[in-house]
């Protein structure tokens, strides 16, 4: 809330005189309320290997993340521009390889990549769009820069919290709103739809759009419901759907029905039991016959997983000058990169100051906090580091900033990400907004669901004229 | 719409409509076991719900005798009973967290928050809150539900299927009221035919009024209750909603409306045409258990075979 002066930045002030005139008690309240709606409402995720008490609320703080505008429209641009380069090198690795024969990305962190599709090689995808749903993650470090920590092409969740966060707060604070500037985001089910119809294979011309869940009891069940009823289509899972006579069906009351478009939140390693995991329930047998011959397209395509990792994050402000000819607008991490000898003797030497992550490693596992971490810890990850350099990275600890946060204590600062939303169809856009996740514990950096995070609504501030116009 | 998504539609009015059922059923007989007891009259009271072997067996491996807490206990609470209250509404839950999308939130929320409630749910908050007033509380909970999928439900195929779930599951439970009473109300040894018009008011009146039929048949039938007339009543009577005869022609309009050609709606007439030509005269000479146990087959079959025309998977 406050900036490095001292000084409550612009975005919050009107917010914060708002909060200085409410009871702790009130927030609480409010606090309690908003737990109740989200458990009626049924937003939970499940946390696996528990039976029908499984399902966890992720705690969520009334107290709103604030985005001036223009820091929103330094965000909007940077994120759009790493996913068209993103979009672009994908196309091109499963091309002509240009990047690789101009020696910008080494060929073998492309080839010997886990993620890296040899299926996908030569075909041709509708607007060459590969990653049609992003999610990319940032921190800001002072008052003018935000970091990229990572970027997601496989598939994003979270964005249903992004919404329901929005619609909590509309109905907690309704008095809030009445008179902010806040700028909405319940048209992205609208803008994901577009997306997907706008890639559907060429010739079709009113395609049917799915969402392939793996089911119930996956943990984001709720959101793939959520979105699938916002969008209006069919939620299906592996058994709805068959390959026949070259074409995927889904069976329905009334006859087998051709599906054109499917947006899946399904890995690539259990889509096809035919290629891929043979012992996976989840998937359609041939799928990926279907994929080849061009006659449904699946969203996001398989094997964009290679530009997520956090080995070819280092490459992605190169692959931005190659493909766009632009500077980046958004700043990586600084990152030291294992493989790289003068990069891992500096990691050795350095390990009690950095943050050092596994290249494959997701939810806060597999990493060193290390002014967190104790001198045994340390050298434990020493050896490994040594055993296999390739597998690892290492960032110097930022200093992240914070956002007031109701915890027991009362309202106290605490650490916070976003994770922005990138939609990419017959255009790139982002919805103003995201989703903050926020460090609950005091002084902690991890923000993960996984490991004890919340969330908090994301307000992007409207720009004065645009509110003119509209009265 | 997917066969996988009717499915669960069907299920879930089928759960839905089954707690409501089993509450119905339960609150009769509790009111039965508060009677006087007169020579014998409540021996097997508890005993008679479970109608089978297995379900015999079920029981017997975790209670040791058919009184009524632990049978209440088994049949409202019990999580491992795949039949009691809580697992019917778990279920009815889990089929609407499947089909979500395609059903209001109004319904989702509705479901959702009885299953919560459920759910934290003992038998000591039971005995609290009076058995009664709990198994009235299932009820309401039902009725809040039907309420809400027919004021907030778009008219297409999502509500056919929910409303086939709910007709079929409602007739078969008639059936099991009439055939639970048949098996459970026998007096045993000698009785006058006074004690025996006493016991038949008692019972076939508890019965009738778990219902809600007791003012209709005072009202078509003026007269003292008698078994064969109850019968007749929530078999063969269009008029009265959990007859037997209302809900197969419930099911007749939604299978005609659905799929009219298809071999379920040819046996949903087969059915109908059974309870139309049936006299209750005929019925009671031939013997009434028989008569209720063929027509349960019959809509069992039914259920099958609708689930073979559209719901079937694989």
């Amino acid at each position: 809330m406050h900036a490095a002066n001292g000084d409550i930045r612009p975005a919050y002030r009107d917010y914060s005189a708002w909060l200085t005139d409410q009871s702790l008690e009130r927030l609480r309240q409010k606090h309690a309320q908003a737990d109740l709606l989200f458990r009626r409402l049924g937003i939970t995720f499940t946390v696996y290997g528990e039976d029908e008490g499984g399902e966890r609320l992720i705690p969520f703080d009334v107290i709103p993340r604030i985005i001036s505008h223009e820091e929103w429209s330094v965000l909007e641009r940077g994120a759009i521009q790493r996913v068209d380069a993103l979009n672009a090198f994908l196309h091109d690795i499963y091309h002509e390889q240009e990047i690789i024969r101009a020696g910008v990305v080494p060929a073998e962190l492309v080839m010997t990549n886990e993620a890296f599709q040899p299926q996908m090689l030569g075909l041709d995808l509708p607007r060459r769009v590969y990653a049609h749903v992003s999610g990319v993650d940032v921190v800001r470090v002072d008052d003018k820069t935000f970091y990229v920590l990572e970027d997601n092409v496989r598939t994003p969740s979270g964005v249903s919290y992004m919404l329901e966060n929005r619609e909590t707060m509309m109905r907690l604070f309704p008095d809030l709103f009445a008179q902010s500037v806040v700028a909405p985001v319940d048209r992205y089910a609208e803008y994901l739809l577009r997306s997907l119809q706008a890639v559907a294979p060429p010739g079709v011309d009113d395609p049917t759009v799915v969402l392939m869940t793996p089911g119930q009891y996956n943990s984001a069940y709720f959101e793939h419901a959520f979105l699938a009823m916002e969008m209006g289509i069919e939620l299906v899972e592996g058994r709805d759907l068959f390959v026949d006579s070259g074409s995927i069906f889904m069976r329905t009351t009334e006859g087998p029905k051709r599906v054109d478009v499917i947006y899946r939140r399904v890995d690539d390693g259990f889509i096809d039991p035919l290629v891929f995991n043979p012992d996976s329930a989840l998937g359609v047998p041939g799928m990926l016959s279907v994929v080849r011959s061009g006659r449904v397209t699946v969203c996001n395509a398989m094997g964009t997983g290679v530009a997520d990792d956090k080995a070819m994050y280092c490459f992605v402000p190169d692959m931005i000058r190659f493909y766009l000819g632009e500077e980046p607008v958004l700043q990586n991490v600084p990152t030291y990169s294992c493989r790289k000898p003068d990069d891992l003797k500096y990691v050795l030497d350095n390990i009690a100051d950095l943050v050092v992550k596994e290249v494959h490693g997701s939810g806060g596992y597999g990493m060193l906090v290390g002014p967190k971490a104790t001198k045994a810890q340390c050298d434990d990850f020493k050896q490994r580091l040594k055993a296999e350099p390739d597998n690892y990275i290492a960032q110097p600890t930022l200093a992240l900033s914070t956002c007031p946060t109701l915890v027991e204590e009362g309202i106290a600062p605490r650490h916070v990400d976003l994770r922005p939303y990138v939609l990419s169809g017959e255009k790139t856009r982002v919805v103003p907004g995201g989703l903050t996740r926020v460090a609950l514990k005091a002084g902690s950096l991890v923000v993960n669901s996984s490991q004890g995070g919340g969330t908090k609504d994301t307000w992007v501030l409207e720009a004065p004229a645009v509110i003119e116009e509209e009265e | 719409m997917l066969s996988s998504t009717a499915d669960n539609l069907f299920w879930m009015a089928r759960y839905m409509e089954r707690s409501e059922n089993t509450a119905r059923l339960l609150t009769g007989l509790y009111h039965m076991s508060l009677l006087p007891a007169r020579r014998g009259a409540q021996a097997g009271l508890w005993e008679g719900l479970f109608q089978s072997e297995d379900e015999r067996n079920a029981y017997l491996a975790k209670y040791d005798s058919f009184k009524t807490d632990p049978v209440l206990t088994y049949m409202v609470l019990d999580r491992d009973n795949s039949s009691s209250i809580r697992s019917c509404v778990w279920s009815a839950r889990e089929n609407v967290r499947a089909t979500r999308h395609v059903l209001t939130t109004d319904m989702w929320e509705t479901v959702n928050s009885t299953w919560l409630d459920i759910a934290q749910t003992t038998y000591a908050d039971m005995q609290d809150m009076g058995h009664h007033e709990f198994l009235e509380w299932i009820k309401v909970r039902s009725h809040l539900f039907r309420g809400v999928a027919h004021g907030t439900m778009r008219r297409g195929e999502a509500f056919e299927f929910w409303r086939m779930g709910v007709f079929i599951e409602r007739a078969e439970n008639t059936i099991r009221l009439l055939a639970a009473r048949a098996h459970t109300f026998k007096p045993t040894g000698p009785v006058s035919r006074e004690d025996t018009a006493t016991l038949d008011y008692y019972q076939w009146g508890t019965l009738l009024r778990s219902v809600n039929a007791y003012k209709a048949y005072r009202e078509i039938y003026k007269s003292q209750i008698d078994p064969r007339r109850v019968v007749e009543l929530l078999t063969l009577n269009a008029e009265i909603p959990r007859s037997v005869m209302a809900c197969v022609e419930e099911i007749c309009e939604v299978l005609e409306g659905l799929r009219p050609r298809s071999r379920c709606f040819e046996q949903s007439r087969d059915l109908l045409n059974r309870l139309q030509s049936a006299r209750i005269d005929r019925v009671y000479r031939t013997g009434m258990a028989r008569f209720l146990e063929d027509y349960r087959a019959g809509l069992h079959d039914l259920s099958l075979q609708i689930q073979k025309d559209f719901l079937m998977i694989q």
